[in-house]
């Protein structure tokens, strides 16, 4: 391979390895900046990377793709109701949700008369080429030759800044976010203006499984998410809670990613595990420079008081 | 915002007792009704789950309290981290690392007889476990980065390294499988009866409880950590605690504790290092400690019961043809329910 095709060859697959991250992390952007530390954002994916296999299988690509964010959804839902509205603690919900995904979508895996020993091929959302964009030196198949998902996570962006600082819901979000006792005070409903907040969260984070399904895998598998949702976390810490700096953030780790095609191409002897070890590295390394929550939302985490 | 980091001291009253239950039993409820929706065979299935559980002396003795080991320990990890106000998810990365630190010793020992091999194999376990803490509780301490997630990462990374230990540095000497060599038979933990699988970690395990639960009713050290865990900043002002230390030492030692349960699966029970030794574990775990409400003394229940969970999923899969990994379902539920049960009530 030649560098140009190498340098396109890794352009592409840090666009296509960020988009289920992109998604994620807006989704935890989301449910973070209304004071909801959604841990359970790796079982949202999970269930929409399963729900979009099944889906695809039975109705086509799009309806997959509905049937993951509807999945993503549901799976937050059961946080909303044991931490938004009866104010169980959200780390071990979060993680209840997760277990709960791996039992749920391992059960139902096996038992698809479609899956074989490994997994079930669906029909995906590959890379479609924009005619004339995509001829565009370098850019154009790096940008312009991507799977249609890639470019809806990258128009998610801007839509979550809107939601977030242009309407009314995301004031009271973020109100909700940094004082839930003062958000109850000036008459924010915070629970469900926070419940509100962690479905579309969950929404978007089963938007991202679906992604990881139909645009990158192209089959189900269990556990497939890989700790994900978890990354995800650690996105919008690097991106400090803001939908604009989520992206770079979370191209950042696709490109960290990206980096073992580099390698494979170049036959550097570096261990294959240490590549897979590389965004969960990276992670720490964003966390420990960035000091963790010194910008996060003052309620991050802390349920609102009972009446409100 | 943890409620139930707030371990209720004083009387004894039945709801103590009935929450576990009802938790438990909300579990199974949700286990039946998910396999009966799922068009699979639920009778078959708990029928394989107690069989294989408690149905028979081999089942308990062979199976669930072999399980029930690790379950113990660390859902004692778990504790001594909760306790003290820390919330460690990523016991699977550090019961890895002590796999993986005891294999090496344990591959390397050569001729050293048991008195000094098993001791050797324990404290490599221990320090594994501590050292893959030493991140989490540095970022907590010097910077403030949640334990949460840092210690969560480090599962996948532990993962990993377990991939690369056995295909470079500890692959077995034919080369031709992902796993270590098998330990030397001094450094392996006796089976306690002849014919049954269970061994001797099970006494270990025992002895660590009532040591740490005796500890925490009785010593200093278990009022400094229940402070540090209640309210950091009044035990800082009122009784000039040193909370970031009293955090650190039980964050470590919450590590080394699952690091120790990583070395006694492997001296115990699998004789060698492979890929994915702990079915989850560490997440189970959990709910053993949370459906104790963080008492040293109850986990040694809760973790024979998740232990039996455990082994009946195994057999649910061989008999009953239902993935073991169904049973999650039922930990999830459990933590739920706890979770529910001692919210904070304001």
């Amino acid at each position: 391979m030649n560098e140009e095709a190498l340098l396109i060859a890794f352009g592409a697959a840090t666009f296509r390895v960020a988009t289920p991250l992109l998604l994620a992390a807006l989704g935890e952007t989301i449910s973070e900046r209304g004071g909801v530390l959604n841990l359970g954002i790796e079982g949202s994916m999970l269930a929409g990377a399963f729900a979009a296999a099944l889906g695809a299988t039975s109705g086509g690509a799009w309806f997959g793709t509905l049937m993951g964010v509807a999945a993503g959804a549901l799976a937050a839902m059961l946080l909303v109701i044991v931490s938004v509205w009866l104010r169980g603690d959200q780390i071990i919900a979060g993680t209840a949700i997760t277990l709960a995904a791996f039992g749920v979508t391992g059960l139902l895996a096996a038992t698809l008369p479609t899956a074989g020993d490994a997994a079930i091929a669906v029909p995906g959302l590959g890379p479609v080429a924009i005619p004339i964009l995509s001829r565009i030196p370098l850019a154009g198949p790096v940008l312009f030759n991507q799977s249609p998902l890639t470019w809806l996570a990258l128009l998610m962006a801007p839509i979550c800044w809107w939601l977030l600082y242009r309407t009314r819901f995301g004031l009271e979000l973020r109100a909700s976010g940094e004082s839930p006792e003062a958000a109850t005070a000036a008459g924010v409903r915070v629970t469900r203006v926070r419940g509100l907040g962690t479905l579309i969260g969950g929404a978007l984070a089963g938007l991202g499984g679906a992604a990881l399904v139909l645009a990158q895998v192209g089959s189900f598998t269990e556990r497939m998410t890989a700790g994900r949702g978890f990354i995800a976390i650690a996105i919008v810490v690097l991106g400090r809670w803001h939908p604009a700096l989520v992206v770079p953030a979370a191209l950042l780790f696709g490109a960290c990613s990206a980096l073992q095609y580099l390698f494979q191409a170049a036959g550097t002897p570096v261990p294959y595990q240490l590549m897979l070890a590389l965004p969960y590295l990276m992670a720490l390394l964003v966390l420990a420079v960035l000091r963790g929550r010194s910008e996060a939302p003052a309620g991050l985490a802390r349920n609102a008081p009972l009446a409100d | 915002m943890s409620g139930f980091l707030r371990v209720e001291q004083g009387r004894f009253s039945w709801r103590l007792v009935a929450t576990p239950l009802v938790a438990t039993l909300a579990g199974i409820v949700a286990l039946v009704l998910f396999l009966m929706l799922t068009g699979h065979d639920a009778v078959a299935g708990l029928d394989a789950l107690w069989r294989g559980s408690f149905g028979s002396p081999y089942a308990i003795l062979s199976a669930t309290l072999v399980r029930a080991i690790p379950l113990l320990v660390l859902g004692l990890a778990f504790t001594l981290g909760a306790r003290a106000g820390a919330l460690n998810i990523g016991m699977e990365g550090q019961f890895a690392a002590g796999a993986i630190a005891a294999t090496w010793m344990g591959v390397s020992l050569g001729d050293a007889p048991m008195i000094v091999a098993l001791p050797v194999v324990m404290l490599a376990g221990i320090t594994g476990g501590a050292l893959w803490m030493l991140v989490p509780a540095v970022l907590r301490l010097r910077v403030g980065v949640t334990e949460v997630i840092t210690t969560l990462l480090l599962n996948f990374v532990a993962e990993a390294a377990v991939g690369w230990a056995v295909t470079g540095p500890l692959r077995e000497s034919s080369g031709a499988y992902p796993q270590s060599d098998p330990i030397a038979i001094a450094a392996r933990l006796p089976r306690i009866l002849p014919d049954h699988r269970v061994h001797y970690g099970l006494a270990m395990a025992l002895v660590i409880a009532v040591v740490f639960a005796v500890m925490m009713r009785r010593s200093r050290v278990g009022f400094v950590l229940d402070a540090t865990g209640a309210n950091a900043e009044a035990a800082w002002l009122i009784g000039r605690l040193r909370v970031d230390r009293v955090l650190v030492l039980a964050l470590l030692g919450s590590g080394a504790l699952a690091g120790l349960a990583g070395a006694m699966e492997v001296s115990g029970v699998s004789y060698a290092l492979y890929r994915r030794l702990s079915p989850g574990y560490g997440f189970t775990a959990i709910a053993v400690a949370l459906l104790a409400r963080l008492r040293p003394g109850w986990i040694i229940a809760t973790s024979l019961m998740f232990g039996a969970l455990a082994a009946g999923a195994g057999a649910m899969q061989r008999d009953a043809g239902i993935p073991a990994v169904v049973v999650q379902v039922v930990e999830a539920v459990v933590l739920v329910a706890m979770v529910l049960a001692v919210r904070e009530r304001q």
